[in-house]
């Protein structure tokens, strides 16, 4: 049953790449979509990715109770922490939850009120109308989501450890600018170009096979977060063993 | 003209059409009918390619809509209208973009061109000034209207409609009716209205094709079915005390 739902999302990509009716209405359609998953989702990352950081820095320092490591490695430590891993799933989650349930029950509804079969009488490839420019923007704007994440969640950490005093500015800044490896940079925004994708067709994929009425389309958006937020999970394990 | 041969469907071992053919020819109104689960809308899904069926085809003016691939299929859907059951209207667009939609997707008119034909569609439809308005905001007439103007938008030389009336008063239903045989008549399209509305099967059928368990059992017209004597189809027509009555006087 689980290989036919993979073949069936394999498939179902498939029609998403065809060539487009019209490139200047799916490019608007990027855009909006750009604003929606980014610009609309800036907010909730941020506050989020603040206050892990902060969180991170207590921790991590409640956690250093030997006088013979230097304070600065709180610094490094949330610095990797969010560069690899908080920033891309913490973001990467929050959004399965956030986008993927809005573009799942978006589709869903517009399945079972017959506006999907509409657009196939038009002679439109729906799944490259309705798909398409969601998965452009979050391919493009999760990144960039998980850039600001990572830049909000070192600011948290420092906000955090140096008003409650577990850290002094000095060494926080002396270790978050010491030992930095930039391919961390580059593995965490592989891992947020595969959860974009993700994010976006899973959810897709979920409600444009619904059948049914309300209660189907909820709970086809239920098991888009979920299936979301597992796959996002195992793809994390796969790309960090294969990257690190 | 539309003609389908030997459609069977099955849903499982649930067999809903079971070797269906017919001719609909453009400039009249073709009526599908017959009765809850007698396989109407599931022969008009396969006939627009929405389902695919096991066996048969359908040919749009001699073109086999069924053997075409991906390309071909959207040139002939191109030339296709519908008016779903539920309007199916985008409820995110206000009537005006729903009705310019397909012009947006497949014309290079400015956006004034596009305006016009808006216009005009909506004016066919007596819906003047109605621009604007969001689909929540029409009734359930006001949704089959829009409909109807969409589905012309692109001067379609095949219009499909499943179940013009369902949760109509009879007045509306009688004006969507008279609407969709005069844009039959004046465009020369081939149209095929799905309905159980005997109103409808009464006032507009130029040529009925009746369903039962997913056969053809009878085909004419609405001159015709009054004077037929097949038990299944008597039963679905004249199933009500008022059409018993009615009969005498046809």
């Amino acid at each position: 049953m689980n290989f036919t739902n993979f073949g069936k999302y394999l498939l179902l990509l498939k029609a998403v790449f065809r060539k487009p009716e019209k490139i200047k209405i799916y490019m608007k359609a990027i855009f909006q979509q750009m604003d929606f998953i980014g610009v609309g989702s800036l907010g909730l990352i941020a506050i989020i990715s603040t206050f892990i950081g902060a969180v991170m820095t207590l921790q991590i320092a409640f956690q250093l109770v030997s006088d013979f490591i230097p304070k600065t490695i709180i610094g490094s430590v949330n610095r990797d922490s969010s560069i690899l891993e908080l920033s891309p799933t913490i973001t990467a989650i929050v959004l399965a939850g956030k986008i993927g349930s809005a573009i799942s029950s978006e589709i869903g509804t517009m399945r079972v009120s017959e506006q999907i079969d509409a657009l196939e009488i038009m002679g439109i490839n729906s799944p490259g109308y309705l798909i398409l420019p969601k998965l452009i923007a979050g391919i493009t704007m999760v990144p960039v989501l998980v850039i600001c994440s990572m830049f909000l969640s070192i600011t948290g950490g420092f906000l955090g450890g140096t008003l409650s005093g577990a850290v002094s500015p000095a060494e926080y800044i002396q270790g978050i600018t010491t030992d930095f490896n930039p391919y961390t940079i580059t593995v965490a925004l592989v891992k947020a170009f595969v959860f974009g994708f993700i994010i976006t067709t899973v959810p897709a994929y979920e409600g444009f096979y619904v059948k049914g009425g309300a209660l189907e389309v909820a709970q086809a958006s239920t098991r888009a977060v979920v299936i979301a937020c597992i796959s996002i999970l195992a793809c994390d394990y796969i790309i960090t063993q294969l990257l690190l | 003209m539309i003609e389908i041969k030997d459609i069977e469907k099955a849903f499982g071992s649930n067999i809903v059409l079971k070797g269906i053919s017919a001719k609909f020819e453009e400039g009249v109104t073709n009526l599908i009918i017959g009765g809850s689960g007698s396989g109407k809308t599931t022969l008009l899904k396969c006939m627009v390619g929405l389902q695919i069926p096991e066996k048969g085809s359908v040919l749009y003016d001699g073109r086999e809509f069924l053997e075409m691939n991906f390309d071909e299929r959207i040139e002939v859907r191109k030339e296709i209208g519908m008016l779903f059951q539920g309007s199916a209207l985008f409820d995110s667009m206000t009537v005006e973009d729903n009705i310019m939609f397909p012009l947006n997707m497949f014309t290079d008119q400015s956006h004034e061109e596009k305006l016009d034909r808006a216009n005009f569609c909506l004016k066919r439809v007596n819906l003047e000034g109605k621009n604007k308005l969001f689909p929540t905001e029409l009734s359930g007439g006001m949704k089959k209207r829009v409909g109807i103007a969409r589905a012309i938008a692109m001067n379609p030389k095949y219009l499909f409609c499943d179940e013009p009336n369902s949760g109509l008063d009879p007045k509306t239903s009688i004006v969507i009716d008279e609407l969709i045989k005069e844009i039959t008549e004046e465009y020369k399209t081939t149209t095929i209205v799905v309905t159980h509305d005997m109103n409808s099967v009464m006032g507009i059928g130029d040529y009925i094709l009746f369903l039962h368990e997913g056969k053809k059992f009878w085909e004419g017209s609405n001159k015709e079915i009054a004077h037929t004597d097949i038990e299944e189809l008597n039963d679905f027509v004249f199933a009500s005390r008022f059409m018993k009555a009615a009969r005498k006087n046809f």
